[in-house]
Formats: structure tokens, sequence, C-alpha cells
């Protein structure tokens, strides 16, 4: 994949497996003590979009969001977050994506999200 | 109240971070803006700033908006928020999030909002969400 945009950037993150890494920063803090939980939506909705473009068979094709749905399970400490985003379907025209956010332990996942990726075929 | 408020969102860290800032607020609405800035640049070949940034700036309004519904500074959390992306933001315009908390039960808040670029009649952006009360028992 190309070089990080901006935003990725500014929320630390990198490959990590087959998902992201978000690393603990302060700037990430929402309320005392918690992620913000629109980092976490920014960290799965990259990942989202990452998967998708890693999927495609067609490079030149362009990637928009239509929507997300997040659902915050558990708090999100100050702590590393990763996550990683499962293709439940790649049509044409639209990829549907699920995407699951964790911190120390995989199986306690502390948020889970849902996106719709409209494919632009050249 | 803007002093106030701004005041208040200067000691959120992800708020500081991505420039977010008071804009008005009334019985069970709240505006807050986020101003163009480099770092919420996804597509730097078109200067197109991330979803994601548009997600948070909703998920603190209508966080915001439950705030001034209940009339009082209480814990809360997000249970799930969505987000329509209706459209693009322009490059180089200040987001405004406006959200609504259209309905406050015992433990949880109902908000619906949108994201608009200068003219709410075409926005970039709608969201709805509900929010869970956190304060009055532990609950695991």
């Amino acid at each position: 994949m190309n070089a990080l945009p901006p935003y990725a950037t500014m929320l630390g993150l990198s490959r990590h497996g087959s998902g992201f890494r978000m690393p603990f920063s302060y700037h990430l803090i929402g309320s005392p003590g918690r992620l913000h939980g629109g980092a976490l939506a920014g960290l799965m909705e990259i990942v989202a979009n990452a998967t998708v473009r890693d999927a495609l068979d067609d490079s030149s094709a362009q990637l928009k969001p239509v929507n997300v749905t997040v659902d915050y399970l558990r708090e999100g400490a100050i702590e590393d977050t990763y996550a990683e985003a499962f293709i439940m379907r790649m049509g044409r025209r639209v990829a549907n994506v699920r995407v699951e956010a964790w911190q120390a332990d995989r199986a306690r996942v502390i948020a889970a999200a849902r996106m719709n990726i409209l494919i632009v075929r050249a | 109240m803007r002093r106030f408020v701004n005041k208040f969102m200067e000691t959120v860290p992800h708020l500081q971070a991505l420039g977010i800032g008071y804009v008005a607020s009334g019985s069970n609405w709240a505006e807050l803006q986020m101003p163009y800035a480099p770092q919420l640049v996804a597509y730097p070949d078109t200067g197109v700033i991330a979803s994601g940034a548009i997600f948070s700036l909703m998920d603190s309004a209508a966080g915001f908006s439950v705030v001034v519904a209940r009339g009082r500074m209480e814990p809360h959390a997000t249970l799930d928020l969505r987000c329509d992306y209706l459209r693009p933001a322009r490059p180089g315009e200040t987001v405004i999030g406006r959200a609504e908390c259209y309905k406050l039960t015992k433990r949880v808040a109902f908000v619906r909002g949108i994201a608009h670029d200068g003219d709410p009649e075409h926005p970039i952006a709608h969201v709805a969400g509900t929010f869970m009360f956190t304060a009055a028992e532990a609950q695991s």
C-alpha cells in the first residue's frame, strides 16, 4: 500500500498483521483515562478501506465511504489499540466490511463497526 | 457560554488534535466546528478530509447535545453511532456539526444530527446514535 494519508499519520497508525495498530498517544484521549470514540472510528474506517483496497483486483478503482455504524462495546483504555477488517461481500459496486477493534486481549473486542464502501471503477 | 465550553474542550486532547471548538447550543442541541486543517486530510491529491474526522466531530457534537439536554455534566458512553457520508467535504471549508438529543429516557439518550460546510440544506453527513448514562450504578 502507498504511504498513509495525513489523518492516518495523525492517529499514529501502522500496519500490524492483516490490520492496523494505533499506539496509545496523549492526543487520542477523549474523556479522562479513555480513548475518544472518534479516534476508534477513524482507525476502523481506515482498516476497512485498506482491506478493501488490498482485496481489489483493480488498482485504479476509487473507494468512497457510504456509511459506517460503530458499536462501542467496552471503554477504550489508554493503551495500544488494534483493528482488523473482514470483507462480508466484495461486490462490483460496493463492499460490505466488518471491523473489530481490541486492546491487550484479542478476545475482548472494545468496538465493532459495519461499513459500506462504494467502488467506483474507471 | 462559548468561553466556558471552549475552556472545557481545550482539556480534551483529541478535540484539540482535530481543532474542534464550540459554536452554539440550545436546550437540547449543540453545534461544534472543525476548521479545515492539513492533518485532517485523507486524500492528498484532492485535499478532502477524512470521513473519520467528521465522525469524531459528530460523536462530540452528539455527546454534547446529550449534556445540554440533561442539563448536567454527568458521564455517558456512546452505545452506537451511525454516520451516512452524503458527499465529500469541500477542501478548505470549516465543517459544522449540529446534533440534537431528540429523546431522553432514564438510561438512554437518542441523538440525530448533520454535518455541513456552510449550507445546512446541503449536508455532508447525517448521523444517528444512542448514548447510555453510566453514573447511576456501576455496570460491568
